[in-house]
């Protein structure tokens, strides 16, 4: 038998055309990040574009469907001259106070009791029968009791942006809980951990990622509970923004507040996703990251 | 060369020794499936494992060999018969205990020296002292330059490296291991047990290493446990007198270790065929 070594020669020659591709796959990459942000600001254009002249020459009611420049004044009125119910970083304020409350409320209700029910299976057989029945009634219309019950202020919101948030949470968290691998409870126990430390050091990790996708999805929960209760009856905020708009056929009222109402998710949503990798941190990076 | 079977079957009539490091007695273990079926998983099994002996069982797929494991920890009681671990009965998880997991089950929110600590931190010992530890176990399985990784960044012969450290830190009298190598290609494998062989002979604990492979169990063992068909008892022991130090890479082509295995392979093969035969007519 012979050992078959390759020549040694061409290795200067490998390594220099590998630098070769690689700076070309590269240039490459950066070519292509450069397309996908060309095409999204193209389809915004374009789009924004579309509107305003379909508005300008009538094809598209600009008092029924509103127009980007329309919208746009609107905005710039709210920001310059206030609202009719007072200055708009105010409304602003307000809805995201109670969304905020209620999300922290709610999500942390949520994980709680997800927690308990999750290692509990006597607690969960008994208490899966009423959650079911609770979450299958349409919480939006729990906003009417609220207001019954709570008044016109900032409670009733908050109330409804809980029972918004709650079973999303719980849902997941209870799930998380169930699929925590039974062979890695196993080794903590054996190792010497407690039922609580097992809890706090290995179910509560690995539910994590359950919980926080969905925190994604609650916020918007949260910031669809408030502005419905200020729909339903509210002194301030940005649902009663609307409601008012709505009441004026200002159809460009309607939008500039879902235009608001956008950016602030948008805002949190950025927010929580950088606390997910904070929190995440162990997880190996997916293959594709999506966005830039 | 000495091979004999020590005793076929029932050798349970001759009580156990008391200063056995692992004793259970003519144990039968039923449980009730959710659909309310009775299942043995398994009948009349008695083993011994004296102080610092290194154990091994095989047997065919579904034998109840990993039950033979959570007999010794606690995790299942016998139905009927008895398990003595150090001499005492066993009531909870002991604290001499260590197991090593067929599946992965290091903690992947933790770094490998969060994950070694784990063990020490879990018993109450301070933090300091628990990273010391941890330092020194990481460094003896060769990973000082991974501390701070987590176990997806590892390969998987690296963290099986950090499983045994792991469960080595507690320095545990019993150490139960449960197909531990399985997943792990050739050379991996080897050199894990050729790790496994040196962190024994320092610890001398007593092992009891569950394999589906006959000759990691030749190779490793003092003693062989061969079991039968599910619902599983024990059909023969063999003691494995190959001289030690053993070396995995060079022991698999010594004639000695060669000739134990045909022996041992003649007697399961019965067992697995049965147990095979058994699994396509019923269809589970």
């Amino acid at each position: 038998m012979t050992a078959i070594s390759p020549a040694a020669d061409h290795a200067a020659v490998r390594d220099a055309s590998i630098a070769v591709a690689e700076s070309m796959a590269k240039a490459q990459l950066r070519l292509r990040h450069a397309l996908v942000i060309g095409l999204r600001l193209a389809i915004l254009v374009v789009f924004l574009g579309l509107w305003e002249l379909g508005a300008d020459y009538n094809f598209i009611d600009p008092f029924f469907f509103a127009s980007p420049s329309g919208i746009w004044q609107q905005i710039w009125s709210w920001i310059t001259e206030g609202t009719s119910q007072g200055p708009l970083w105010l409304q602003t304020y307000v809805t995201l106070e109670e969304t905020f409350l209620g999300f922290v409320i709610g999500a942390l209700g949520g994980i709680a009791a997800g927690i308990i029910l999750g290692r509990n299976r006597l607690l969960a057989d008994v208490f899966s029968i009423y959650i079911k029945i609770a979450n299958s009634v349409p919480r939006v219309v729990l906003g009417s009791v609220f207001i019954i019950a709570l008044g016109l202020g900032m409670a009733s919101k908050v109330a409804l942006a809980v029972v918004m948030v709650f079973f999303v949470v719980f849902a997941n968290a209870f799930q998380g809980v169930r699929e925590a691998d039974r062979a890695m409870i196993a080794n903590a126990q054996i190792l010497g951990a407690s039922p609580f430390q097992i809890t706090r050091t290995v179910i509560i990790p690995s539910a994590m990622s359950w919980i926080l996708a969905s925190l994604h999805v609650s916020f918007g929960f949260a910031l669809v509970g408030a502005v419905v209760g200020e729909f339903l009856g509210a002194k301030q905020g940005m649902g009663l923004l609307i409601s008012t708009a709505q009441g004026a056929f200002n159809a460009n009222g309607v939008f500039a507040a879902m235009v608001i109402l956008a950016v602030m998710a948008l805002v949190v949503e950025f927010i929580i996703t950088r606390f997910e990798n904070y929190v995440v941190k162990w997880r190996p990076a997916p293959f594709n990251e999506q966005g830039a | 060369m000495q091979l004999q079977p020590m005793a076929a079957g029932r050798l349970s009539q001759a009580a156990p020794p008391a200063d056995a490091a692992i004793a259970i007695d003519d144990v039968t273990l039923r449980f009730v499936t959710p659909d309310g079926h009775m299942m043995t998983a398994i009948r009349d099994f008695t083993m011994t494992v004296a102080r610092g002996e290194f154990a091994c069982v095989v047997g065919p797929t579904g034998c109840g060999k990993s039950t033979t494991l959570n007999l010794v920890t606690g995790l299942l009681r016998p139905t009927t018969g008895n398990v003595r671990v150090m001499g005492n009965p066993v009531t909870d998880i002991s604290r001499d205990i260590g197991f090593v997991f067929q599946a992965d089950a290091l903690f992947p929110w933790r770094s490998v020296i969060d994950n070694v600590a784990a063990g020490p931190l879990y018993r109450g010992t301070s933090k300091a002292q628990a990273y010391e530890r941890a330092r020194d176990w990481i460094g003896r399985v060769g990973l000082g330059r991974f501390e701070k990784h987590y176990p997806h960044q590892l390969s998987g012969g690296m963290r099986k490296r950090v499983a045994l450290a792991q469960t080595f830190i507690n320095q545990p009298k019993i150490l139960l291991m449960d197909e531990p190598f399985s997943a792990l290609d050739m050379q991996t494998r080897t050199a894990m047990q050729d790790e496994l062989l040196g962190l024994w002979s320092e610890q001398k604990s007593s092992v009891v290493f569950v394999t589906h492979d006959l000759e990691e169990a030749v190779a490793l063992a003092d003693k062989v446990y061969v079991l039968t068909a599910g619902p599983g008892t024990v059909k023969s022991v063999y003691r494995i007198d190959l001289p030690r130090p053993r070396v995995m890479a060079d022991i698999r082509y010594d004639p000695k270790f060669v000739e134990i295995a045909k022996v041992i392979w003649n007697d399961l093969r019965e067992e697995v065929q049965l147990g095979q035969s058994r699994t396509l007519q019923t269809g589970h």
